[in-house]
């Protein structure tokens, strides 16, 4: 609920009673005070952080999780973590509306009505009792990637009991592709951890290491930190969908998936020196990786078949990259997915599974469409389903149990470079959901509370034990780099048919579908459309005229008898002849917020296909009104966000940027202590929408849905904008500019929006009535408006979630960046007391701290010594919108893009 | 030529027993109780609009970001427009002996307050928190904080409720001999009653109309300037404004000019059919049509003028953002608006340069409707095109009103027309003293 | 023709108009009188227990530290737990039946539910810590508590008497190391003499932002 000063002026309830009626705001809080019981160590209103893991596909990124008087506010990224070095991505940020939401399955139920545990465990004991015989045949278990030792402890441990039970495993967006190319191309799986950081020439064919996958945070870190002019780095991109990984590229050529092979195959033929190619590119990239030999690296997607990964790993060895710009660990499954699930499927439908146990995922929703997963889980006598919401296939399975969030849950997890990570619970489990351990340890009788299962399996206790578990990594556990001798493998890439090959891609926000009830991810402008609460078909400019459609009408897309309706987007920079479809919507059974919204690609998706197939593409007729937070992409030669080439980069100097006097008819504002200010590097972002969750999680920003979303009333403090028209697309993050001499404070009637003493331009939500004067005057745009009570909405985190050092704006108050004054504030109440100023990097705004590459840097612009200082200092500056005079604290620094002179005539 | 607008028909008991025996005995006409009742049903949904308003947030009108600003300013200033001619009208005409103006003064000034009235009330429901509306009025509060005087919405506040109080002031004290007259006149205690009431004991004694004609005159000195001032300082609520589009310095005589055009139009809407339906047409002569037809020309061709300047001064100053919004208007998303608008109120006034269009009674009231509806886009234009454009290409979002914008602003019309219908039943649509002053002179005149 | 208004009718609306003008204005004052919350200054509202902190500053000489634990770390004082009473309530007045809501809670393990005396609107940061850390004593906003049989407010608190010692907070300063004395700060800075303590520029002190955010 919103605090408003009505609930204070009792006369003024009467001007406001409508409301309070109407939207529930206004209600004042009980007036109590309530102490514990027995005192606490910790004093309240003093934040606590404790490290754990997040796990997505069996890799895990370290984070470090705010706990305000013992409840998760907000999660930053662990600087001990390798994955994350400090960093988060949009998942790990959403993660605490997750745990908070209120949709999380909550009750225990048997074929949809409640249930006792009690009752469960009887049900699965005297069912493995008559498999015991058997030695356990029958019985089954279905996981995904498994990163942590103790369930793989756990597991073994129930192999030992039950010699034939079986295993499975399946992800939907699973690496079968490059683990079995690793086979292929080496004799075993293994995964790559690759060194960006070490490369000075990068060719990635239908990769998206910068933006997608295991350990893409620590890639785009180590990426962006040889972006800098100086020692700059040369990223070639081949690719069909425009990624991240391609926005950031200096070279870019979109191909459909079979010409993506061809590609491949030309590059090797001229790494070899033999024949030259048609196709673009493959020259100067092919002299370039050979001219930096043992610091270049060839990156190779999911998509490509395994026998084009085997040839990515010879290439690379033929370049010396491995131990240099590439090492290898033991893979996180030794399981091909689509082989293990389609066989646990088979097994169902001929009755030969009794007993089967799904920890986690969502098969029935997004198992490969030939499997028919769904409809073989119903032969199964037993089948138990451990998950956080009541999902398609707890529906499907004969019992739900509600599964214990990562944050509540004691648990360990492994990082994309082997690093071990102890997961910790922050909370009790809110809706007494219980983690996988204590489901297997609860069905397999094992009495060890699961705290002692994580110190059992990592071998952990005493000093070490509390060591790792407050740095959250255990120190020096990442695997040895295998040094592996590389086959020959033939390759023949498929030869390239005409006609429209679908791609299948995981969603930037809702991922592969499992977060799809979340609100803060489906309302993220994807980094490539702006789309929002919405998937769509994305298509070439050209390959929609073929089709006759438009973005936003219908098209069909059919693989034989399967077919999908989807709505058309034309995506500059899209592979001509090829569809791209986002999995991870049209869920059935997703929460109040996921369900039924967009359309599921996973029906046109089956074992052998997993990535592309060839299919056949018509108007639908009639359309479907997609969403967009950006309704212009193009700069209209107005150069907001700035460009130049590395020659220009190293040949600018600083005097051309040298703070010039600026005429104003205001009197500068006198400071006499820190003056706050940002510098954001365009070179460094790629657009990848942390800063901007990581903001909605740290300052309680509501979400307001599709509709809303549509009317131009989203609520992010700090957008990202994307231009397409520029040498290449650019990402622009814009936050408030928190201007010197600011329009937005000129015309507020009521003093709303003042200067404070330390130059942030901040918003004073209740003295704020509502003349939206402000928002007209800000020539950026900065401001949102609670045009509702959204902060009253569906979806939203309960209060005792958000962050209790923010206010809740009720509606009809004016919102925006305020450089996070609660964290400044923090800061300077703790200097003050200890008799010191605020030290150099005391202060870490919450888009700063969660942003990957390190984009934005923030501090006291009056210590010239301060980063943010030298940052500003650096020829590449610019200030957004200067010729305006408001002299903004938030200024930028232009992109730079380093094309190989060679390629400068493809 | 015949000066005269009574031409001797009339002397002081007929003028008299005419005019106040539209209040007094004249039965109520099924046509009035037609417009009353249409009137009535729209001011309810306008009530309607403003209850689920207040009840669930101003989300329920087109506005959004860019766009902060949607119909309520926009009728905003439109009807403090209309209510611009009434005043004007009453005060200029009074100092500039306009004996003419007698006949039409009296129901303009009503007409004024009522327009002036409900313009006051849009910046209130434009306001997310309207029950904080008076943070805007500079009182001692617990909290120790002023309004912040740099706004030009603060001085709007200032502008907009001197306008009024002078108005009502200025209508109100004109109206104490008529309303001695109807107290004389009426019969039954009750009308007796409230009529002498507010009379305020008036006797027509020398003395009373002695300082009666000295406060009048004071009053329409200090109402005359207000005319100019309230206008000029709406206008700066744009002007001030760094949005290309808002931020021009023509704004305050282009907005002064745009009221008086749109004000004498809605002059016109309303004499034609009060003329007809009250049988007035010996008061309110073809001569003051004609008269009022003429202040309409000349005030559009200004009108016209401040749009071609527009335009000038946005490729002249050669800043791109001002000559990206005027080619926006013309080419944009909003170019139907400009278009209809420069026909509306630039091309179809030139009818009046011919005498017999002027004499038209229908043509005239035609033009009055069309001259008010295109300056209403004429301020959709400035207000919404301008923020739909601005400086970052990202944010460019163009306004679509909702449904309840379109009820809102129908409500306020239904809400004036009410307010008019019910004056003219129960005050004397003309000023009966006024009235007999003219008798006097035009039989000097004929002598 | 008669009069409209006789005598005594007009003299009866003469004394209308007086009459409803003075209504509005008693409305405008009593609207004024309850500006300031539910409780008044001075109520004193009922609590579960009738704690006297007359009786344990006053005359025990009790720390406020003691159960405000927090108040020089946090922005929260702290309010103690029920063990913290127990320290002396399990050896002293352990059959007071007055006590029994505290016996209850320790037994029950449930916490108790004191009635705040004390509430600023959710949407101003107050922070206790570098109020006592600056040497604002507790009397200055609390009064005297060692006279107070039972808790109440002394204070308004409302944002102009906020305003009124960030403006000026030098005749509200003391040495840090005697806020919690109860002797009135006038005395007190006669002792010790006025407090070199850095404040904040004066501006920091009436930015918007100091407590709002």
């Amino acid at each position: 609920m919103s605090p408003t000063p009505i609930t204070r002026r009792d006369f003024l309830k009467l001007a406001g009673a409508a409301t309070a009626l109407a939207t529930g705001a206004c209600t004042a809080p009980p007036d109590e005070i309530v102490p514990y019981v027995r005192p606490r160590a910790i004093a309240d209103g003093i934040a606590q952080f404790y490290a754990t893991a997040m796990t997505m596909q069996g890799r895990a990124l370290g984070v470090l999780v705010q706990s305000d008087m013992g409840r998760p506010t907000k999660v930053e990224g662990n600087p001990a973590h390798p994955s994350s070095l400090g960093a988060t991505d949009v998942f790990a940020q959403a993660s605490i509306l997750e745990l908070w939401d209120p949709a999380r399955s909550r009750t225990l139920r048997h074929r949809g009505t409640p249930a006792t545990r009690e009752a469960l465990v009887a049900e699965w004991r005297s069912a493995l009792a008559g498999l015991e015989a058997r030695g356990g045949e029958g019985l089954r278990i279905l996981t995904g990637y498994v990163g942590s030792a103790t369930l793989r402890a756990q597991l073994d441990g129930l192999a030992r009991t039950y010699p034939a039970m079986q295993r499975h495993e399946w992800e939907p967006l699973h690496r079968d592709n490059s683990l079995e190319g690793a086979r292929l191309a080496f004799g075993r799986r293994v995964d790559c951890a690759y060194r960006f950081d070490a490369a000075d020439v990068v060719v990635a064919v239908d990769a998206d290491p910068l933006g997608e996958g295991p350990g893409w945070v620590r890639h785009a870190r180590d990426f962006a930190s040889r972006r800098a002019p100086q020692s700059m780095s040369r990223l070639y991109a081949v690719e069909s969908f425009p990624s991240i990984t391609g926005d950031m590229a200096d070279h870019r050529v979109a191909l459909a998936p079979a010409a993506l092979e061809r590609w491949l195959a030309a590059l090797d033929a001229a790494l070899r020196g033999e024949a030259s190619t048609p196709l673009p590119l493959v020259e100067a990239a092919a002299h370039d990786l050979l001219a930096h030999r043992g610091r270049s690296l060839v990156v190779a997607g999911e998509g490509l078949p395994p026998a084009a990964h085997a040839l990515v790993h010879r290439i690379n060895a033929r370049l010396g990259a491995p131990g240099a710009t590439v090492s290898y660990l033991p893979a996180v499954s030794d399981v091909a997915c689509a082989e293990s699930v389609a066989a646990l499927s088979r097994d169902m439908r001929a009755g030969r599974v009794q007993a089967l146990l799904i920890l986690g995922g969502n098969p029935a929703y997004d198992a490969p469409a030939d499997v028919e997963f769904g409809a073989a889980l119903a032969r199964v006598p037993l089948s138990v389903h451990v998950s956080l919401y009541e999902d398609e296939t707890s529906a499907a399975c004969a019992w739900h149990v509600p599964r214990a969030h990562y944050l509540e849950e004691w648990s360990d997890a492994t990082a994309h470079e082997g690093t071990v990570s102890i997961v910790q619970p922050l909370v009790a489990p809110l809706h007494g959901g219980v983690s996988i351990h204590e489901a297997v340890a609860m069905l397999g009788d094992d009495a060890a509370s699961p705290r002692d299962g994580v110190m059992r399996a990592l071998h952990l206790e005493g000093a070490a034990w509390h060591t790792a578990l407050r740095d959250g990594v255990v120190a020096s556990t990442a695997p040895a780099p295998l040094a592996l001798t590389v086959r020959d493998v033939a390759f023949d890439p498929a030869d390239v048919a005409d006609g429209w090959t679908v791609v299948f891609r995981p969603d930037a926000a809702v991922h592969g579908g499992e977060f799809a009830p979340n609100a803060w991810l489906q309302e993220l402008p994807r980094p490539e459309s702006k789309l929002v609460w919405d998937n769509a078909a994305y298509v070439s400019a050209t390959s929609a005229a073929r089709l006759g459609a438009k973005s936003g009408d219908l098209v069909e897309v059919a693989r034989g008898a399967r077919r999908v309706v989807a709505p058309l987007w034309i995506l500059p920079g899209h592979a001509d002849d090829a569809v791209s479809l986002p999995l991870g919507y049209g869920r059935e059974r997703a929460g109040p917020v996921g369900s039924h919204i967009g359309f599921d690609a996973y029906p046109l998706r089956d074992g052998g296909f997993a990535w592309s197939a060839p299919c056949s593409v018509r108007k639908a007729g009639g359309a479907h009104a997609l969403v967009t937070t950006q309704l212009h992409t193009r700069m209209e030669g107005r150069e907001p966000a700035k460009h130049m080439t590395l020659a220009e980069a190293l040949s600018a100097h600083s005097a051309a940027h040298a703070e010039r006097p600026v005429e104003s008819l205001y009197p500068d504002w006198p400071y006499d202590s820190y003056r706050w200010a940002m510098a954001i590097d365009l070179n460094a972002c790629i657009g990848c929408n942390a800063c901007t969750i990581a903001c909605q999680s740290e300052n309680n920003i509501p979400t307001v849905g599709k509709e809303e979303a549509g009317r131009g009333r989203s609520m992010h403090w700090i957008r990202v904008d994307r231009y397409d028209d520029g040498p290449t697309p650019l990402h622009q993050p814009v936050p408030c500019m928190q201007c010197e001499d600011a329009p937005c404070e000129a015309v507020c009637p009521v003093g709303a929006t003042v200067h404070d003493s330390e130059g942030i331009n901040v918003q004073i939500y209740n003295r704020c009535v509502g003349t939206r004067f402000c928002s007209n005057n800000c020539p950026y745009k900065v401001r949102r408006f609670n045009f509702f009570h959204y902060s009253a909405g569906l979806g939203e985190r309960p209060v005792e979630g958000s962050n209790p050092q923010v206010t809740t704006r009720m509606r009809g108050v004016m919102e925006k960046c305020n450089y996070c004054l609660q964290r400044i504030t923090r800061a300077r109440l703790q200097a003050d007391k200890e008799g010191r100023r605020i030290a150099e990097g005391e202060v870490v705004t919450a888009c700063q701290a969660a942003c990957p590459t390190r984009a934005i840097s923030f501090g006291d612009l009056s210590d010239p010594a301060s980063a943010v200082a030298q940052v500003k200092r650096s020829p590449r500056g610019y200030t957004l919108l200067e010729e305006l005079n408001t002299r903004p604290r938030t200024t930028y620094l232009a992109r730079v893009s380093n094309p190989n002179p060679q390629a400068a005539n493809e | 030529m015949n000066s005269q607008v009574l031409r001797g028909r009339w002397g002081y008991a007929s003028v008299t027993d005419k005019i106040s025996d539209l209040v007094l005995r004249r039965p109520t006409h099924w046509l009035w109780a037609l417009g009353f009742g249409i009137a009535g049903t729209l001011t309810l949904v306008l009530l309607g609009g403003m209850v689920w308003l207040f009840a669930v947030g101003v989300g329920i009108w087109g506005v959004n970001i860019p766009v902060a600003w949607g119909f309520a300013i926009v009728n905003f200033v439109w009807w403090i427009g209309i209510g611009h001619a009434g005043t004007f009208i009453s005060a200029f005409l009074l100092l500039l002996r306009q004996k003419w103006r007698n006949s039409i003064n009296r129901f303009a000034e009503a007409m004024t307050l009522f327009a002036a009235g409900i313009a006051g009330l849009w910046p209130v429901l434009h306001l997310g928190r309207p029950w904080f509306f008076y943070w805007l009025v500079p009182y001692p509060d617990v909290m120790d904080v002023w309004p912040q005087w740099r706004s030009p919405l603060v001085w709007d506040f200032f502008a907009i409720s001197t306008y009024l109080t002078v108005s009502l002031l200025f209508w109100y004290v004109g109206l104490i001999p008529d309303l001695a007259t109807l107290r004389d006149r009426a019969h039954g205690a009750w009308r007796r009653m409230v009529y002498g009431f507010f009379a305020l004991g008036w006797r027509g004694e020398a003395r009373h109309w002695a300082r009666f004609e000295s406060a009048y005159l004071l009053l329409a000195g200090l109402a005359a300037p207000l005319v100019i001032s309230v206008h000029s300082i709406v206008s700066l609520d744009f002007a001030i404004g760094n949005t290309p589009g808002y931020h021009s310095t023509i704004f305050p005589p282009y907005f002064v000019a745009g009221a008086l055009f749109c004000g004498f139009a809605m002059v016109l809407v309303i004499a034609i059919p009060m003329r007809r339906f009250l049988g007035l047409e010996d008061f309110i002569t073809i001569r003051h049509l004609d008269n009022a037809a003429k202040i309409l020309l000349a005030t559009g061709l200004l009108v016209a003028y401040g749009y071609a300047m527009e335009v000038f001064t946005a490729f002249y100053s050669g800043d791109k953002y001002e000559i990206a919004i005027a080619l926006d208007r013309m080419k944009g998303f909003y170019a139907p608006v400009y278009w209809t608008l420069l026909f509306l109120n630039v091309v179809v006034p030139q009818v009046l340069w011919w005498r017999r269009a002027r004499r038209s009674v229908a043509t005239l009231f035609v033009i009055g409707i069309l001259v008010n509806i295109g300056m209403w886009l004429e301020r959709f234009m400035i207000v919404e095109s301008s923020l739909a454009h601005d400086f970052l290409p990202s944010a460019w979002r163009p306004f679509i009103p909702t449904g309840w914008d379109w009820a809102m602003l129908a409500g306020s019309v239904g809400l004036f027309a009410l307010l008019f219908l019910a004056f003219v039943r129960v005050l004397p649509a003309l000023s009966i003293f006024e009235m007999r002053e003219l008798v006097e002179e035009e039989k000097e005149e004929a002598r | 023709m008669a009069q409209a208004f006789s005598a005594r009718a007009l003299l009866f609306t003469k004394l209308a108009a007086l009459a409803i003008a003075g209504l509005l204005v008693a409305g405008a004052v009593t609207a004024y009188e309850h500006f300031d919350g539910p409780y008044r200054v001075g109520d004193a509202p009922p609590q579960p227990i009738a704690f006297s902190h007359k009786h344990h500053v006053g005359d025990d000489g009790i720390d406020c530290r003691f159960c405000h634990a927090s108040v020089e770390t946090s922005s929260f004082a702290g309010i103690p737990a029920t063990q913290v009473c127990m320290t002396c309530h399990s050896q002293l007045f352990t059959d007071a039946p007055m006590l029994e809501p505290l016996r209850q809670s320790a037994a029950r393990d449930e916490p108790l539910h004191w009635t705040r005396v004390h509430r600023l609107p959710d949407f101003a940061y107050f922070d206790h810590s570098i109020h006592v850390r600056k040497g604002v004593a507790c009397i200055e906003c609390h009064g005297r508590v060692d006279r107070m049989p039972l808790m109440r407010r002394e204070a308004p608190l409302t944002m102009q008497w906020c305003l009124d010692c960030h403006r000026d907070p030098t005749p509200h300063l003391r040495d840090p190391s005697r806020v919690f004395d109860m002797t009135p700060s006038a005395a007190v800075r006669v002792a010790t003499g006025v407090p070199h303590e850095a404040l904040a520029s004066r501006r920091r002190l009436t930015d918007c932002s100091t407590c709002h955010r």
